[in-house]
């Protein structure tokens, strides 16, 4: 495979491999904290800031860090940060982090973050592998946004808690529930696979 | 020989330098969390005991409860009760008179019920002038005898409360936990 430059190293997250739509990684936290635009923001960003910090000590580490030992290494790596975030959102924003519930402890076992460290920080260096959980963290929170804010919108007629749709409209009860991030999430995955396919051709 | 100590070497410093953080994270922040649990709950005794009162905290036969006291005579008492919902558990505030006759008002601390149909016995956003209706039902009502509901009617009794529709597990499990918790309580109280 061709050398990528730090620019695509970045880039290639956010559509060509995002994690979501074309990995098909971490779609359990993805279908289930996505009833509320400011759910899915705040589980991007506390997964992109563990990604982020994993990646960054995983490279600086990845010669240090026996092979037969790497994914029990990895896990403790992870695992801190995941501790560090989740403490931080009980303690500064204790909304949120009572509505994000077991999920924000699950960014632990997300395969997005356990991915990118086997696949990318520990083969690496730094500034490649800061890059490339930047465009992926920023892949994951994106989609989780677009994700959530159509299930609020539809859902719950709100949008970050605001009222935007009109008076009369009625709310889609089944979009706040689970067949509801499903069906919106295989809507979103046609789309993306529709687009690429035409960009191809 | 040496890769083996390696391994070991390499893991224990991973992990006691990540026990260390967190041992220093968890002096910083956990002050904060539980100054924000205490608010929380003291904010709900406040909420579903008489104003102006002196709240009391005390600790019996392992249970917790607040007694509430105007001018040195008890006017009522608070206790947090919790049991099963339709899918997880409720979470309750509730504050009683002295006597354990009324409910003096209740209040929700957490549910996980279903969104749109059990999360109305929290919020019901249909009812626009007053999305808090069902758990406002529960103010001054009658606990001796114990709580029942009604369906589809209005309450016609003192100890009756109507049903969400589309909701009624959600709402029956509500009576069940307060019902279950009072009396629990009153034993321990009234000991």
């Amino acid at each position: 495979m061709k050398e990528k430059t730090a620019i695509q190293e970045f880039v290639k997250g956010i559509w060509d491999e995002n994690p979501i739509l074309v990995q098909l990684l971490g779609l359990c936290p993805t279908l289930a904290v996505t009833t509320a635009a400011e759910n899915g923001l705040a589980m991007g960003m506390a997964a992109t800031f563990v990604l982020l910090c994993s990646s960054f000590l995983v490279s600086m580490f990845r010669k240090v860090i026996p092979g037969q030992v790497r994914i029990a290494a990895y896990i403790v790596i992870i695992a801190t940060f995941v501790t560090i975030a989740d403490r931080f959102l009980a303690a500064f924003v204790p909304d949120i982090s009572k509505s994000l519930g077991p999920f924000i402890p699950l960014i632990i076992v997300n395969c997005i973050i356990l991915g990118r460290q086997e696949a990318f920080a520990s083969k690496n260096g730094i500034g490649r592998s800061l890059l490339d959980a930047l465009g992926m963290g920023l892949g994951f929170t994106l989609v989780l946004l677009v994700l959530s804010s159509i299930r609020e919108i539809l859902g719950s007629g709100t949008w970050f808690g605001m009222n935007i749709m009109w008076e009369s409209f009625a709310e889609w009860g089944v979009m706040s529930q689970a067949p509801g991030a499903f069906i919106t999430l295989g809507c979103l995955i046609a789309g993306a696979n529709w687009i690429n396919a035409r960009r191809k051709a | 020989m040496k890769s083996t100590a390696k391994i070991i070497i390499v893991l224990t410093l991973i992990t006691v330098i990540s026990g260390a953080v967190l041992a220093v994270l968890d002096a910083y922040t956990k002050p904060r969390i539980d100054a924000y649990k205490n608010k929380i709950r003291n904010e709900a005794v406040s909420q579903v005991l008489p104003e102006n009162v002196k709240i009391e905290t005390i600790n019996k036969a392992d249970q917790t409860f607040y007694k509430a006291s105007k001018n040195e005579e008890v006017v009522g008492y608070a206790f947090q009760v919790s049991g099963g919902g339709y899918q997880s558990e409720l979470v309750l505030m509730v504050g009683v008179t002295a006597d354990f006759s009324k409910i003096i008002a209740a209040k929700i601390l957490s549910q996980v019920e279903t969104p749109g149909l059990g999360t109305k016995i929290e919020n019901d956003p249909s009812n626009k002038e007053d999305p808090s209706w069902f758990v406002d039902q529960f103010k001054n009502l009658s606990v001796a005898p114990a709580i029942t509901y009604v369906k589809n009617v209005k309450p016609s009794k003192d100890n009756e409360i109507q049903a969400i529709t589309g909701a009624t597990i959600s709402s029956a499990a509500v009576v069940s936990v307060l019902n279950k918790g009072i009396e629990k309580f009153k034993a321990i109280i009234q000991e």
